[in-house]
């Protein structure tokens, strides 16, 4: 390909002096210099290589971009404004089969491997793609002033959930979508409620936005999927005048990989995946789907988590079964779980030492979801901390123990629930009365168990669902595989 | 100092505002669908309703979406656009 900045015939070298090998090779320039036309581009300094006659500076690399140079030295020859050969690194051999016998570097080694080239150092490529190449990006392009703040320019246009987000610029889209195989293009799916085509490219641009690392892509597109099942309702869920939204809770090897928290604060803040995660889904909804608060989102109060709220399971018992496991998912597989679940509320027992006196104890936090005296109107995350667990392990109840002895637990009486009873009007009708009642749907989806938090502390988290999850058929926690 | 090209986050789509119907000027003729969209209260306002249309002469026909938290089926919708010329859609906890 002819090329305006290189020479109709001759060579060009690209180097840069923190390289050992092109200073070793300085001579190798000196006396090819004197020999051809010569152009040598430096990466890092221009007063490098010294003694020749057209040393160009390019410590932006764009030349080194549209040249593809990969490692320095690189050597390329041109005829007749073509590109005819190119070798890097220094090979003797290779050199004065290109270059002829001034390029043979009398005295040097006859080979040593070069550099890697500036141009591709991690993060330096989208840089350089989004400056001189094409980054084949389809959204729309937005263009802030050069005395405007574009964190201020994304909160004036409405794209954001009240906290500063990260201006998506090209070059850190182009490094989130560095974090998937799967193409810009694809369409991930409609988002509600506008059911809008929502394509990798979007997400990439939301998951910017929140502060995602690359990392965290597959984990981000899952989580979408999966808030997109039919099953989950999103749409629903996003219009409710209830508190509840997507909660995100991530089981597998990719927590790790992503550094997730599931131990001190796991619900709090300060963990950039958890933080990110949850968050990148709230914008996808709001920029792409346009659900936006007042508008189609008609929560009465909402709650914090609608923010972000994302979690990792404690796994680290391998006498407990992770909740991805339990839903379906292999074992050492990474997967997503959505819920539709409202804020968290704390759960305080520190008298308790038997199995059977704390899943009593935890029967009568849960009853307090939505209403004591109101029964499926939604079901429930209980969150177990490593203290409270350690009851159940040492008392010798698994997963699916715990889980039929806190079904039984959480019946009740009718007469105490209908309505009136206790002097409260709210309620269910009289004629379950005489019937024990169940609070939440069957195991295990009534209520998601799930180990999390610090190692101090005789306290577990209690995250009640949504109304809509009563029609079990229609709308229920969601898990997929993140692959 | 260079100006900052950023890419739209949002779906790059206009909505489209669409005028409501114009109320007809009597009822004469007409069939009213109620529809049920699932709450826990719906049925109690549209037992009202229907009450009332019947003593006005105004016949009626219930529906029922399947779950309140999900957009009603296609076929429901094509439903009461054959049978019915004016829809309630009652909301009620």
């Amino acid at each position: 390909m002819p090329d305006s900045f290189s020479p109709q015939d001759g060579f060009v070298i690209v180097a840069k002096r923190e390289c050992h090998t092109c200073e070793m090779i300085q001579p190798v320039m000196q006396s090819l210099d004197r020999e051809a036309a010569l152009t040598v581009y430096t990466q890092d300094d221009p007063t490098f290589p010294s003694g020749l006659r057209h040393v160009v500076d390019d410590h932006a690399l764009e030349r080194s971009f549209h040249l593809g140079v990969e490692t320095v030295p690189t050597l390329i020859r041109y005829q007749g404004g073509r590109e005819v050969g190119r070798t890097f690194g220094w090979d003797r051999a290779e050199w004065v089969k290109l270059a002829g016998p001034a390029a043979a570097g009398e005295g040097l080694p006859a080979f040593q491997p070069g550099c890697g080239s500036r141009s591709v150092e991690p993060g330096v490529q989208e840089i350089l793609i989004a400056r001189y190449g094409d980054p084949g990006l389809k959204a729309r392009t937005v263009d802030v002033g050069e005395w405007d703040d574009p964190i201020e320019a994304c909160f004036e246009r409405g794209w954001s959930d009240g906290l500063p987000v990260v201006p998506p610029t090209d070059e850190r889209i182009l490094r989130m979508l560095g974090g998937t195989e799967r193409k810009p293009g694809e369409i991930v799916g409609l988002i509600p409620p506008n059911l809008a085509p929502c394509t990798v490219e979007k997400v990439a641009i939301n998951a910017v936005m929140a502060g995602c690392k690359p990392e965290y892509m597959p984990v981000v597109l899952g989580v979408v999927e999966a808030a997109l099942d039919p099953l989950f309702v999103l749409h629903g869920l996003l219009c409710t005048t209830h508190f509840s939204g997507p909660v995100v809770m991530i089981n597998g090897p990719v927590t790790k990989a992503i550094g997730m928290n599931s131990g001190v604060n796991a619900l709090g803040q300060g963990n950039r995946a958890n933080a990110t995660i949850g968050r990148a889904l709230q914008l996808i909804v709001r920029n792409v789907g346009g659900g936006l608060p007042g508008a189609i989102d008609r929560a009465t109060l909402g709650n914090p988590g609608k923010y972000t709220f994302c979690f990792a399971e404690d796994e680290s018992d391998p006498d407990w079964e992770p909740l991805a496991q339990r839903r379906g998912i292999a074992a050492g597989k990474s997967a997503v779980t959505l819920f539709q679940g409202e804020g968290v509320r704390g759960f305080i027992d520190q008298k308790s030492r038997t199995p059977e006196e704390l899943v009593r104890s935890l029967a009568m936090g849960l009853w307090g979801v939505s209403h004591p005296k109101l029964v499926d109107a939604g079901n429930a995350i209980l969150v177990l901390s490593p203290e409270h667990y350690g009851i159940f392990r040492d008392g010798g109840w698994n997963r699916r123990r715990l889980e039929d002895e806190l079904h039984q637990a959480l019946k009740r009486p009718g007469r105490d629930l209908v309505h009136g009873a206790h002097g409260v009007a709210e309620g269910i009708p009289a004629k379950f009365a005489d019937q024990m009642i169940d609070k939440f749907q069957p195991m295990p989806d009534g209520v998601l168990i799930v180990r999390a938090g610090g190692p101090a502390g005789l306290f577990s988290a209690i995250i009640g669902g949504w109304p809509g999850q009563r029609v079990r058929t229609e709308c229920q926690a969601v898990t997929r595989e993140i692959r | 100092m260079s100006m900052t090209t950023l890419r739209d986050p949002t779906a790059e789509t206009s909505p489209s505002r669409r005028a409501r119907l114009v109320p007809p000027p009597s009822l004469d003729g007409k069939v009213v669908a109620l529809m049920d969209i699932g709450k826990n209260g719906g049925k109690v306002f549209l037992d009202q309703l229907e009450s009332h249309f019947r003593k006005a002469g105004v016949p009626t026909r219930r529906y029922a979406k399947p779950t309140n938290t999900k957009v009603a089926p296609t076929e429901l919708l094509q439903k009461i656009a054959a049978e019915a010329q004016l829809a309630v859609i009652a909301l009620s906890d």
